[in-house]
């Protein structure tokens, strides 16, 4: 029996996210699920009841009429009493739910019998979940938006322009902490022309930091950061004392910072001090992206942007849903996936399979049973270890061309073997071979040692031209048939068989005009089509 | 002219050889380069057939012969399609072979040039080395052409006891080597001759069939070497100099390549000349059983999807592989590329050192479907900027983008220098289905978060993409 699918309005104040869209909606209905939404869900986002109902969804008017009817419910924040109350025991729940910050609402919900499936409990470590996370994708239409609301506050322009009035520097900006949404900052700051800075506990995102055109900015102290799952740790007292120095200086410099310093679990850390919002300049923006946990700045109003000192400081707590449309579209493809993994049969029904680590992970309660929090996956040793070995089977292989084959230092042993084996063949040729074997042989070794240098410094692009002017080239053997076909005849070559050599010598220089006239040719005809 | 004066002659004609090569550096020069191999060959021919070693009698032989030949060359040089370079560069190494042949029989039947003492011994020596390596040239660039052409299949013949048979056939040719230098005169010298000829001509012919299809870039190279020693060996057997130039840079490119592209597979040269790799059934496969075998799920997708991605791409690598060139899909690519480029995205060109099948092949086709040169780069050049991609392309490619070689130890191409396509934001592969490469290895890339696989002919998706591109 085939389930249906509730999509309710989102009741949190100011939420204006929707979780599913009608694009979705169409999907889920191929899947073999009924999908309901009440009337009005995706309004604020500028989805229209009408555009549900064209792709297969039937709309429902009250929210208590959904709740009850719907084997399945999707939303986007935790449901509240009122909502969890109207919920069918043995329905199936899927939202955020932060089951570490809200013991209570876990519990109502193991009370009333739900299967709930938490967005934020993914464990992001698995590659193979990377679609269903939602987490990331709110985070980086976040970082966005937190670029675009300090373009907002700020007062000038942020790329540099030199105008017939004069010249505009740019705006700098400074991001704290390169996770995804820090890298969607970092890379919507750069595209409207910043100069973006950024820092990081941890080292290797320093790398996707220049990548999207930002500078990595490193605290002067040693310490790795990273905590596993792609979050960083709490770092020691020295590396906070480096690390305020750095932050302090930033300020005095840039224009814009974007916080977004989290550590799970924990009240985000105050990187950004009275002190230091003092010494920025007037007209100055810093948007706190972690004021939901208390903010990296010491001054964030949470939810408000206030004027402090002369500096805006944007506090808003619902970056993702100022961007409605795009947010939820992005988390309706998340829950879509999700629901792709939980229905393989695609007939409508699902099955919430521990044997899967991504389900497991995702499932905080389990028809009424609290099931948080998962067992822990033994992931971060695996790709190390593998790094390590790629890190030392590339570097020995690593040579380019041109001179690599002359200048590579060959070791010891094997030069000596050469050099010996070298030797013992020159004394050979020198102590049996006549001087005019001698003559040639010099000729032949020399013209081997031109041939090696100059066809190193072939460019690589020409190699199929190279293969076929040597075929040309070596249709110099003509020469050797030429010399057969009719040499002037002493008086001590009565029984030469003249014919017999005429042929072959014919035949000879026959084939060499086939690869002298046709190799020049072809040759040619390659070169005159590489171009600029 | 005088003995004197044609040998001057041939001293610039080395000298032109020389430069004719050194041109090759870039391709700017490399057009004069072709220029100077034709004048160097015509002065060496004018200065042969001029000079005393040739009678006037022999002027309407000679005349007939190269019009005969060089109309033939001319006209295959004409027709041949550039996706055919390699079958025609084999073909025309089995003729330098061939031609070796020949004038070392010639050469021994002739009595014109009388030696003595240890001066015949060399002779001989020289003769007979100088006919081995023409036979061996001649018999592998047949086959050569035959599997390049698709007339024999590309998978390695694998007899047993192979190694075994090519050392007999080893001791043979120096048994039979012996008897000949013995001989008393031409008629006892033929028999040893001609059973030696027979034996390299099986021995050519074993060793190729052995050699599986990805290895036929080294193959092609190994032959072009093969022939530039056939000519320094005849050089060595009438005491001529030119030929003995001419032979060893011909002699020595080849193995260049033939280094370069080794290198390319990670693999030794005396590897890829014993054979076998490639098989799907032979020892070196059987021995990656216990490598992890990638799994997971392919993400495909259609043409409109990836034109969809080529559009909001600024930066897009093109990686082409065989598979461009069996499917003849070099100028729809440009097209894309044309289109691609007049939007303001910067696409570019990444090849492998052993993409196709003989160095330099991705290059030629890509020039010949107007691509210009500057934007095609070489794997080291392109490697550190594909992070900074937003789509890479690979068509026809396969073992060239393993990322096995770099992650799995235990892979049978672990270690090789590999293209890191999967580094870029995402990837496409364009591929008929999901075989393996030519190395018989699976590859992980498909299996990738970031990788798109577009199943289909190339030319026939790369058209349709092209159509969603413009509309």
């Amino acid at each position: 029996m085939s389930l249906t699918i509730g999509i309710p309005r989102e009741t949190f104040p100011g939420e204006k996210r929707v979780a599913s869209v009608p694009e979705g909606v169409e999907k889920l209905v191929k899947l073999g699920f009924g999908v309901a939404v009440e009337s009005g869900a995706g309004v604020a986002a500028n989805f229209g009841d009408d555009a549900y109902q064209a792709a297969g969804a039937r709309i429902v008017a009250s929210a208590a009429e959904l709740l009850g009817s719907a084997g399945i419910v999707f939303k986007v924040r935790a449901p509240d009493v009122e909502e969890i109350a109207s919920m069918r025991p043995g329905t199936t729940l899927v939202s955020f739910i932060w089951p570490a910050q809200n013991p209570e609402l876990l519990q109502q919900l193991a009370a009333q019998g739900l299967t709930v499936l938490a967005m934020d409990a993914l464990p992001r470590q698995l590659s193979r979940a990377q679609k269903m996370d939602a987490l990331t994708s709110m985070a980086s239409i976040s970082g966005y938006r937190a670029i675009i609301e300090a373009a907002n506050a700020f007062g000038r322009f942020f790329n540099g322009q030199m105008t017939a009035a004069g010249k505009i520097p740019p705006a700098k900006v400074f991001i704290a902490g390169a996770g995804v949404a820090g890298l969607a900052a970092i890379g919507t700051a750069a595209n409207l022309g910043a100069i973006v800075r950024a820092n990081d506990t941890r080292p290797e995102v320093a790398d996707q930091v220049v990548s999207l055109g930002g500078e990595f900015v490193k605290v002067d102290y040693e310490e790795e950061g990273s905590g596993g799952g792609g979050y960083a740790k709490v770092m020691s007292e020295g590396f906070q004392a480096a690390q305020r120095e750095m932050y302090a200086k930033q300020a005095r410099e840039v224009d814009i910072i974007v916080t977004t310093a989290l550590i799970p679990g924990k009240p985000a850390p105050k990187l950004i001090t009275a002190e230091m919002v003092k010494s920025m300049k007037p007209g100055s923006v810093i948007v706190d992206m972690a004021a939901e946990q208390g903010g990296n700045c010491e001054l964030t109003v949470p939810g408000e942007a206030v004027v402090r000192h002369g500096v805006t400081i944007i506090g808003y707590t619902d970056l993702a849903s100022r961007l409605a449309r795009q947010a939820s579209t992005l988390y309706g493809n998340n829950l879509l996936r999700l629901t792709e993994e939980l229905c393989k049969t695609k007939d409508g029904t699902i099955n919430v399979n521990f044997e899967d680590d991504a389900i497991r992970g995702l499932t905080v309660i389990k028809d009424g049973a609290i099931t948080w929090p998962a067992p822990p996956l033994k992931q971060p040793a695996a790709p190390a270890k593998s790094a390590a070995a790629a890190a030392v089977v590339t570097p020995a292989k690593k040579s380019s061309h041109g001179h690599g084959g002359a200048s590579e230092p060959a070791s010891v042993k094997s030069l000596a073997i050469t050099f010996g084996g070298g030797a013992v063949l020159f004394w050979l040729v020198g102590a049996f071979a006549p001087a005019a074997f001698l003559g040639h042989f010099t000729v032949f070794v020399l013209a081997c040692f031109i041939g090696y240098m100059v066809v190193w410094n072939v460019t690589p692009s020409l190699h199929t031209p190279l293969m076929s002017v040597t075929n040309a080239i070596s249709s110099i053997i003509a020469v050797g048939a030429l010399v057969q076909v009719a040499p002037p005849l002493g008086a001590a070559t009565a029984n030469r068989p003249d014919a017999l050599i005429l042929g072959l010598a014919v035949f000879a220089l026959a084939l060499t005009a086939v690869n002298m006239f046709g190799g020049f040719a072809v040759t040619r005809r390659m070169l005159a089509m590489f171009r600029k | 002219m005088s003995a004197n004066l044609a040998t001057a002659a041939y001293i610039g004609a080395s000298i032109l050889f020389i430069l004719s090569l050194g041109g090759l550096s870039t391709p700017e020069t490399a057009r004069r380069g072709n220029l100077y191999g034709m004048v160097g060959m015509a002065i060496a021919v004018l200065a042969t057939v001029f000079g005393p070693r040739v009678t006037v009698a022999g002027i309407p032989y000679i005349i007939g012969a190269l019009l005969l030949g060089g109309s033939i060359g001319l006209y295959a040089a004409k027709k041949v399609q550039m996706t055919q370079m390699p079958e025609l560069v084999a073909l025309m190494h089995s003729l330098v072979g061939l031609a070796a042949c020949l004038v070392g029989f010639a050469s021994y039947i002739d009595t014109s040039v009388v030696y003595e003492g240890a001066d015949k011994a060399i002779h001989e020596v020289e003769i007979y080395i100088g006919i081995f390596i023409g036979a061996i040239t001649f018999s592998g660039s047949v086959i050569a052409f035959g599997k390049l052409s698709g007339k024999i299949g590309g998978k390695p013949l694998l007899l047993p006891a192979r190694h075994w048979m090519n050392l007999a056939g080893l001791l043979a040719v120096i048994w039979f080597g012996a008897a000949f230098v013995q001989a008393p005169d031409v008629d006892a010298g033929m028999l040893p001759l001609l059973v030696m000829t027979v034996v390299a001509l099986l021995f050519g012919i074993h060793m190729v069939m052995a050699i599986g299809g990805a290895d036929m870039p080294v193959v092609v190279s190994m032959l072009n070497s093969y022939s530039g020693w056939a000519a320094a060996a005849t050089g060595f057997m009438l005491s001529n100099d030119l030929l003995i130039v001419t032979g060893a840079l011909v002699g020595s490119s080849g193995a260049i390549l033939s280094y370069i592209m080794c290198r390319a597979m990670n693999r030794s040269f005396i590897s890829v000349i014993a054979g076998g790799f490639g098989t799907g059934g032979g020892a070196v496969p059987a021995a990656a059983g216990g490598s992890a075998q990638p799994q997971g799920e392919v993400t495909a997708v259609n043409a409109a999807e990836t034109a969809e991605l080529l559009r909001e791409a600024k930066s897009v690598v093109i990686v082409p592989g065989y598979g461009m060139a069996v499917a003849q899909a070099q100028h729809t690519v440009y097209e894309i590329t044309k289109l691609l480029r007049h939007k303001g995205v910067n696409v570019r060109f990444a090849i492998h050192p052993v993409a196709g099948r003989m160095p330099g092949h991705m290059n030629v086709l890509l020039a010949e479907a107007k691509v210009p040169y500057d934007i095609v780069l070489e794997m080291d050049e392109i490697n550190d900027d594909l992070p900074a991609t937003d789509v890479t392309m690979v068509i026809g490619a396969n073992d060239i983008v393993n990322p096995a070689a770099q992650d799995d130890p235990t892979s049978p191409i672990a270690g090789m220098p590999v293209l890191e396509v999967w580094k870029s934001k995402t990837s496409i592969v364009m591929k008929r289905s999901m075989a393996s490469g030519y190395a018989g290895v699976d590859n992980p890339l498909f299996f990738k978060e970031n990788n798109r696989m577009l199943f289909g002919d190339a030319k026939k998706m790369l058209d349709e993409v092209l159509v969603m591109l413009k509309s």
